[in-house]
């Protein structure tokens, strides 16, 4: 089950797995992956503003792909 | 004229094309494919063109079939997308068009599978007809193999992993191709190399510049069309006379790091092909898609990041 977190900056973000500190781009945009550097986790950006929020993304899907 | 952006994830593709759309002033609205939900008795889509860029091929599919059934301009166009998603299709058109393909076969049950395999020799590669980034590829080199895989998919895969479709394994030289076609032109091309037999960049391949003209740039050209054209990755090997196979098209192609390799502004030029081919017109609009990245890179040394 996903959860949110909330930025305590606009710079880094709490993941929502480990509580580890994950790096947030300037450029972040809403549907943005962004990858935990302490367990690996990847979070998908919900909100930019007013506050930038993450939950856990879903799975790779069978038909994913380019 | 209103233009949609539809996507699911942000890629480094997705960001880099909406840079590209916002440096030439482009209206256009970012649609989550996730959150649309199609009214077929209201045509409940205010937008005369879509920029389809979902990392679902289902989705995507059945969003741009339904969009162009109300007359709105999709690029790549949905038949394009039917075509390109499903690797037996992919297969259909190329060969129909005369495009170069490694020895292929298709086959409904596992037992009709194994033969075919056998029929064509070890190894060989069973791919599933939906899928990307070399996922559920896999190599078999004798028939005990063969047997686990087929029998893997037989019982815990969907209906599309028991549509087997099956190729000699090409003995390519620790690399294979990869040309960008957008509209008429094959504008750029990678070389993606690695010491394992799957060299995607999704599984760690490296890049590196790979001249386009010539037979490269001929045969992409070729494959695109035969798909219906448009934005598209062509995917060759060169087998061990030199000769250049198709593999595949993709039609949501990733290009994040072959743009500092090739020296090209891949998505400038996506950008360009979706204006140019729509009702679109910009004010003082100009085309400068040849611009702006550096000289490719002259060593194999750029790595194509994990997308």
């Amino acid at each position: 089950m996903s959860t949110t977190a909330t930025a305590p900056a606009h710079q880094t973000v709490l993941c929502t797995e480990c509580g580890g500190n994950v790096r947030v781009p300037s450029d972040v945009m809403v549907g943005e992956i962004l990858a935990c550097p302490d367990c690996g986790a990847e979070l998908e950006v919900q909100t930019v503003t007013p506050t930038l929020t993450v939950e856990l993304a879903p799975e790779v899907q069978e038909d994913w792909g380019e | 004229m209103k233009l949609a952006l539809l996507c699911s994830r942000i890629r480094v593709e997705e960001k880099l094309l909406i840079a590209e759309l916002d440096r030439r002033g482009v209206a256009y609205d970012r649609i989550d494919d996730g959150e649309l939900a199609l009214r077929f008795d209201r045509r409940n889509f205010d937008y005369d063109t879509v920029f389809e860029r979902s990392i679902s091929f289902g989705r995507t599919l059945y969003t741009l079939q339904t969009l162009e059934s109300w007359g709105v301009r999709c690029v790549n166009a949905a038949n394009v997308v039917a075509t390109c998603g499903d690797k037996a299709l992919t297969h259909i058109a190329l060969e129909r068009a005369g495009v170069p393909l490694p020895k292929t076969a298709l086959a409904f049950t596992p037992e009709s599978a194994l033969a075919a395999i056998e029929e064509l020799g070890y190894p060989a590669v069973i791919k599933p007809v939906v899928g990307s980034w070399g996922r559920m590829v896999a190599r078999v080199n004798d028939r005990d193999a063969a047997e686990a895989v087929l029998e893997d998919r037989a019982t815990l895969g969907s209906w599309q992993q028991q549509i087997f479709y099956i190729q000699e394994l090409i003995r390519k030289p620790g690399r294979d191709i990869r040309a960008f076609v957008v509209g008429d032109e094959p504008i750029c091309a990678i070389y993606r190399t690695s010491d394992h037999w799957i060299t995607n960049t999704a599984r760690g391949g490296k890049a590196s510049n790979c001249p386009v003209s010539g037979a490269v740039g001929e045969i992409a050209l070729q494959a695109a069309k035969a798909v219906g054209g448009g934005i598209l990755a062509v995917d060759l090997v060169e087998d061990h006379d030199g000769r250049l196979l198709v593999i595949e098209v993709n039609h949501t192609m990733e290009f994040r790091n072959s743009i500092d390799t090739t020296g090209v502004n891949i998505p400038g030029r996506m950008v360009d092909f979706v204006i140019e081919n729509s009702e679109l017109r910009i004010e003082n609009f100009q085309s400068d898609s040849t611009s702006v990245v550096p000289a490719p890179a002259s060593s194999p040394s750029a790595l194509e990041a994990t997308a």
